[in-house]
């Protein structure tokens, strides 16, 4: 039998305390332990991005981190930063030129987008692909997903 | 205002894509059931072997441990099954089963489950399974495979080869003995994986006292998995129900039934618990189908003038380890050569496909299944010949396109054709990427030591099958589809459909042609699919026949509601239904508004006492739609690419891309543009990146993504879409389908793009995927171009 470590963090503002098995990565974690399945696993070797959450600020893939290294951590998921309204202008976009299909990407990719656009500064086309390099989407070819970015920073520097 | 509402064309945003957004989607994984248990496979390491003994004692005293589950235990349960063709009477295929009994044919195989009480307890004991191995020799290379003395991968079938087809039509002797010009070249095609980001995934629960089975399945089809877990398992049809809720991509990856899937639904029949099995990203690369796995040879005869004579084309399809279960693995080979030379007016066509069996992972049906193969080997053949004439690419591909004077044809390759508009879509697609210009500036570079290449790739695509395929096969799919029309009190509608949607936007569509053919809003309709038992019978979603047949289903299933609504509106106002319109959700007479739809509603389900015993107040319609007439779709058009390549380096850089597209009618302007884009990056990733890497031992090299490059965001051009709307014949609403037309001629404009680019080089690729080592390569060999060996022979 495995020893259980005993972790306490903040997720989604909602301090959790809870026993986990040392092997278990954070993703599997708050799918499993916690219930937030809007984090996805698609590869759990890091590479595509689906997993993405924001630890301490930062947006990191859940499958590279043990839930027992988040003892501490302050974590965000797809749930709570919607639920903030803080993705309400990409998810706008994105919904209104179908810059998503299956949507299974889709979570990561408005994270890694959030960042972006959170950097508050021009970005060409080519900047947000390269970008985006780090989550992959099998379904839309990408294009409908840096217009929206796109589009959302272009809104933000007129409100300037 | 009694002028219907235009919704059908309009680009509705997906009522589904905020949901999805915001992380909410059930996919299979997100699913918990009480009591539910994890599986985890033994698979084969080893390419082939037999299986000597199998020692489950330790992994049974395992944390956690239900239960260990061998090919011996599942056999009592669950019968073998073969995947074969009627009208292919010489085709040959293995017997397989949901794990391996004595021997294994490829490197992943499964041989044994473990079920626990969590993935990673049964992975723990998945290690302490010991399974004795004899290792033999693997067949991997494709024409090793057909020689004297090879190693036979099934050796009760006796041979490797599975089955061999010919076509001919006219004579290409004479052809190629008149043509002013005959060239030819040698293709590679690399074995590709499908890669939906979302893997395989299976939750199987079986309630043992009622013997009743409910999956859900990350699938395109629910109905063809019915009936295969009925058959399968000896369970009653209408006991069975397969569900497939979010499904996060599918490409055809999620179009069959795979050993290991079946392995969990059997597993959870033999516990009489539910069990999940959610396959891990190296079981999904060894595991999934993999596809176009090709070499080939082509040959073509032109006049002086660049008028195609004769077309030859020899191809060698190497499917892996099985024919896979139900649809079987030769529609790639076989689509390889019908589509070689499909677009163009052919007046002799030589074809042959050889498929061969070979000890790795089983292929299938993948997104385009064949057709980007044969309109990649025509495409490079016409640019060769173009370039011996010294005539543009763009214009010997005018001279040759099928036109509206050759409708209707059935093509030298076997294709029907109704209608095309090859010759539309080139006009259109030249003028929107500016070609004169681009031309003028791949000069300039050049001059500047930077090597810059077009290619153009015209296609036809085969979309939405009808009966004539599945139906004489013997293949147990429908090609029907189906719609479910209800009206609620509140005069609001449900529909209920068996196309599937995997994020391509069918059901959006199939609600904006119930809303435009019925009269009622948009959003006045909710749309549910997916659910196998409660569902109208049909197909799901393959081949693009989503809309082409789903949505025809939906818009006869709406002209009649309409009518019962409007017989029934007549009967309430006391006139006659003749004049009476239904418009946006109000009944007219003539201009003069009589009802809305709700009050009639309200009327039809609670006051029912108020109507004459004569009105139909049953406002439940169910209509089916399946092509009997015809056998498919043609959808067509052309594609371009403009890269550059660097002769350093080997890379490819793409810097721009066209496609101009009749698909016919266009439900969704936006939806259709998204996965035409979708499908140009796949087959972009399949031309420049994709490939299953196996050594010679037949170990799989490539089984992460870090080792399988799909594209990223970093490498795509901007993909500029334009359409030509020809309604296709035979259906009210005249659309084709889209699903595949990216993917089909996106690799066939680098085959042509690069190889424009390294033309004054002297040099040619011939070996997909284009990577920079193989650039290098073909700039190295240039001059002795890569010739094609005698052909047709053995």
């Amino acid at each position: 039998m495995t020893e259980m470590l005993s972790i306490k963090l903040i997720v989604n503002g909602i301090v959790v305390n809870k026993l986990v098995d040392p092997r278990q990565h954070l993703t599997d974690f708050l799918r499993s332990d916690l219930g937030l399945t809007g984090s996805h696993i698609g590869c759990e070797h890091g590479v595509c991005g689906a997993c993405s959450v924001r630890v301490n600020g930062r947006v990191v893939r859940g499958c590279l981190m043990l839930a027992s290294q988040s003892d501490g951590a302050e974590i965000e998921t797809i749930e709570g930063l919607v639920e903030s309204g803080d993705l309400n202008e990409l998810m706008t976009e994105f919904v209104a030129r179908n810059a998503l299909q299956c949507g299974f990407c889709t979570p990561g990719i408005l994270l890694t987008a959030a960042e972006i656009v959170a950097e508050d500064r021009c970005f060409s086309r080519q900047e947000i692909r390269n970008e985006l390099s780090g989550n992959i989407c099998r379904c839309t070819g990408y294009q409908a997903i840096i217009d929206a970015i796109e589009m959302v920073l272009i809104e933000n520097m007129k409100k300037k | 205002m009694t002028e219907p509402e235009k919704i059908i064309g309009v680009s509705f945003p997906r009522p589904d894509a905020l949901r999805l957004a915001a992380g909410r989607g059930t996919f299979t994984d997100d699913i918990v059931l009480p009591r539910m248990v994890h599986m985890a496979l033994v698979r084969s390491p080893y390419a082939h072997a037999l299986i000597k003994s199998i020692d489950t004692t330790d992994a049974n005293k395992a944390e956690g441990v239900v239960r260990v589950v061998t090919g011996h235990d599942l056999v009592e349960i669950c019968s073998p099954f073969i995947a074969e063709i009627e009208f292919l009477p010489n085709m040959i295929s293995p017997r397989q089963y949901a794990l391996a009994l004595e021997e294994v044919a490829w490197q992943g195989e499964g041989v044994c489950a473990v079920l626990a009480e969590s993935r990673a307890l049964a992975e723990d004991a998945a290690e302490l399974v010991k399974v004795e191995w004899e290792e033999l020799p693997a067949v991997v290379d494709p024409v090793a495979a057909l020689t004297v003395g090879t190693p036979i991968v099934h050796r009760d079938l006796k041979t490797n080869l599975a089955m061999t087809m010919p076509i001919e039509e006219g004579n290409t002797k004479l052809a190629f003995a008149e043509a002013e010009v005959v060239v030819e070249h040698a293709f590679e095609f690399g074995r590709q994986a499908g890669v939906a980001l979302e893997s395989r995934s299976v939750v199987a629960d079986f309630e043992p006292t009622g013997r009743q089975l409910i999956v859900y399945q990350s699938h395109q089809t629910p109905y063809q998995m019915q009936d295969v877990y009925a058959r399968h398992l000896g369970l009653p049809e209408h006991h069975v129900r397969v569900i497939a809720k979010d499904v996060g991509g599918a490409f055809g990856i999620k179009l069959h039934a795979y050993p290991d899937e079946m392995t969990a639904v059997a597993a959870s029949v033999l516990l009489g618990r539910p069990v999940k099995y959610i396959v891990d990203r190296q079981e999904s690369f060894s595991s999934d189908i993999h596809s176009r796995e090709m070499t080939a040879s082509g040959r073509l005869a032109v006049s002086g003038q660049g008028i195609i004579l004769g077309v030859e084309v020899d191809i060698l399809s190497a499917i892996g380890a099985y024919s896979i279960y139900p649809r079987t693995s030769v529609g790639d080979g076989i689509q390889a050569v019908q589509f070689t030379g499909a677009p163009y007016r052919l007046p002799a066509f030589k074809g042959r496909v050889r498929i061969v069996y070979q000890n790795k992972t089983p292929c299938g049906a993948y997104r385009a299944v064949g057709q980007p193969i044969g309109c990649s080997i025509i495409e490079q053949l016409i640019d060769i010949a173009a370039a011996k004439l010294n005539i543009d690419p763009a214009e010997i591909r005018r001279r040759n396109n099928l036109n509206s004077d050759d409708m209707p044809l059935k093509a030298a390759g076997g294709l029907e054709f109704v209608n095309v508009s090859l010759n539309e879509c080139l006009t259109e697609l030249l003028a929107k990427m500016n070609y004169e210009s681009l031309r003028r500036d791949q000069k300039e570079a050049q001059q500047r030591g930077v090597y810059r290449g077009i290619g153009l790739a015209t296609f036809v695509e085969q979309t939405a099958v009808g009966a004539g395929l599945y139906g004489p096969a013997g293949v147990r799919v429908s090609a029907q589809e189906g719609c479910a029309l209800r009206l609620d009190p509140t005069g609001l509608v449900r529909c209920s459909t068996s196309a599937t949607d995997q994020g391509q936007g069918t059901l959006t569509g199939i609600q904006q042609v119930i809303a435009e053919t019925l009269g009622v809003g948009f959003d006045d309709i909710t749309v549910k699919a997916g659910d196998g038992g409660s569902t109208p019978y049909g197909g799901g979603s393959w081949a693009s026949r989503g809309l082409a047949i789903g949505g025809e289903a939906a818009r006869l299933a709406a002209i009649d509601l309409r009518g019962k609504i409007l017989s029934a509106a007549a009967a309430i106002i006391q006139g006659s239904s003749e004049n009476l319109t239904l418009v946006s959700g109000k009944i007219f007479d003539g201009a003069k508004f009589k009802m809305d739809l709700s009050e009639l509603s309200e009327i039809v389900h609670f006051r029912q006492n108020t109507l004459p015993p004569d009105v139909d107040f049953e406002m439940n319609v169910i209509r089916h739609f399946v092509p009997r007439e015809f056998p498919y779709f043609i959808a067509n058009g052309i594609q371009a690419s403009y890269l550059e390549v660097d002769i350093g380096t080997g890379g490819i850089k793409l810097l721009e891309h066209w496609v101009a597209e009749d698909c016919g009618t266009i439900v969704n302007p936006m939806l259709v543009d998204e996965q035409l884009r979708g499908g140009i990056v796949q087959g972009l990733g399949a031309a420049l990146y994709e490939h299953c890497i196996y050594n010679e031992a037949g170990q799989l090299l490539t089984a992460s993504l870090a080792d399988y490059a799909v594209p990223l965001a970093s490498e795509m051009p901007d993909i500029h879409v334009i359409h030509i709307e020809n309604k296709a014949s035979g259906t009210g609403l005249g659309a084709k389908g889209a699903g595949e037309a990216g993917t089909l001629g996106a690799p066939a404009t680098i085959w042509c793009g690069v190889n424009d680019a390294l033309r004054p080089l002297g040099a040619q690729v011939w070996k997909q995927p284009f990577t920079p080592a193989h650039v290098l390569q073909a700039l190295h060999s240039r001059g002795s171009l890569h010739k094609v060996g005698e052909m047709f022979k053995n």
